[in-house]
């Protein structure tokens, strides 16, 4: 797989190194002279000096023959015109943007950006599944927020804690993806029995949050879903 | 009208005296509260400090009633988001778009942007004056930018832009 990445920062060096050690070949671009100069030596060709914005760059670097753009410098602004342009100009499948301003994971979907990632956003939903025990945290939402990962604990009144999950009806078009319990991720399947202190992950539209809330964890739990994106805002 | 100006640099600034002094309803935001110096001192319109591509900014700068949208920040790419959430998010109708970059200019005009690159006609008008070449009209400088494909072989458009949707005004 060919990958371009742009921005050498923190996580464009890990990916840079992950990626070539796993026999990727991978350009890293950075427009920095120093920050260039310094990783050079360890990365050798897999960096190029220069900007990825920059429509002669992207064209030096073959973006036309690039599986995957990767944009994570630590400007939004920047990481949204390299998607928009390898997308447009090049024609590039996959294009991934960093998004340092969680607020803006909306918006890069609506603009055409395949996948964002928010580091703010992963860190605040996982305090908040620690914190919010027995509620639902909404984890992420996928494809423009028409899809939503969803994470509740069971509690000991759960509706459905000692049931298989082949005995379990789940409502509409929801689905669950995966079991916690204890440090270890469970994939369902009909025999496993659901119990107090599991976490589940499901995959569920929007409109279906209060038919969920009402399977997983009972008519009792009221409240309104947890949604990390915006609690994430207020701060 | 409601204007909504993003920079205060030498651009923004004049653009606020000229639509303040002709009545209109200005809102200007710099990310540097210095940078309103620059301003004529009889200027009367709103100024807000912060990033301009943050839509809480322009959420306070009032877009979601705005006429139009002017982003000239020294930032292409500033200038190009902040000029598609104004457009896609808050339903702007009039949006104008200042950039450096020719082929920015040209690939985000398709995404139903206003862009004006003043790069091709800054080049554009000094070539004429010396080359004593009448004046163009500023859309025959713009379509210079149409020239980076012979400097760019095989730079065609690959995708087509995503679908304009801004959201419903009354």
């Amino acid at each position: 797989m060919y990958v371009i990445i742009v921005g050498g920062g923190k996580v464009g060096y890990y990916l840079t190194r992950t990626l070539v050690a796993e026999g990727h070949e991978v350009t890293l671009l950075e427009k920095d002279a120093r920050r260039f100069t310094a990783l050079r030596e360890e990365l050798g060709e897999a960096i190029t000096r220069g900007d990825g914005c920059e429509v002669r760059t992207m064209q030096e670097k073959g973006m036309s023959r690039a599986d995957c753009v990767v944009a994570v410098t630590g400007d939004d602004e920047d990481n949204l015109v390299v998607c928009q342009m390898a997308k447009h100009k090049f024609g590039v499948a996959r294009t991934i943007a960093r998004v340092n301003n969680p607020r803006n994971e909306e918006i890069f979907a609506l603009l055409g950006v395949d996948h964002t990632l928010s580091g703010t956003r992963i860190i605040y939903s996982l305090i908040q599944q620690e914190v919010e025990v027995g509620e639902m945290v909404l984890l992420s939402a996928l494809k423009a927020g028409k899809i939503e990962l969803i994470s509740a604990e069971l509690m000991a009144d759960s509706p459905v804690a000692g049931k298989p999950l082949k005995d379990i009806r789940m409502p509409g078009g929801t689905v669950i993806a995966a079991l916690i319990r204890e440090e270890e991720v469970l994939l369902p399947s009909g025999d496993l029995r659901l119990r107090e202190g599991d976490t589940v992950i499901a995959l569920a539209h929007p409109e279906e949050e209060p038919a969920l809330r009402a399977a997983l964890l009972g008519a009792a739990h009221k409240g309104a879903i947890i949604n990390a994106t915006k609690e994430a805002d207020k701060r | 009208m409601r204007v909504v100006i993003l920079g205060c640099g030498r651009v923004g600034s004049l653009l606020a005296g000229m639509f303040d002094r002709a009545g209109h309803e200005v809102v200007i935001i710099d990310k540097n509260a210095d940078a309103f110096w620059r301003l004529d001192p009889t200027y009367g319109g709103e100024k807000i400090t912060g990033m301009g591509m943050d839509e809480e900014i322009l959420r306070r700068a009032g877009l979601d009633r705005a006429e139009a949208f002017i982003a000239v920040t020294n930032g292409d790419n500033t200038n190009v988001m902040a000029g598609q959430i104004a457009q896609r998010r808050f339903g702007v109708p009039r949006v104008i778009v200042r950039l450096y970059d020719p082929i920015r200019a040209q690939t985000y005009r398709k995404f139903n942007l206003e862009t004006i690159c003043t790069s091709l006609i800054g080049a554009g008008v000094i070539h004429d004056l010396l080359m004593k070449k009448p004046q163009k009209k500023i859309e025959e400088y713009l379509e210079m930018g149409e020239g980076v494909k012979e400097v760019f072989p095989g730079l065609e458009d690959k995708t087509a832009p995503p679908p304009k949707a801004g959201p419903e005004r009354q």
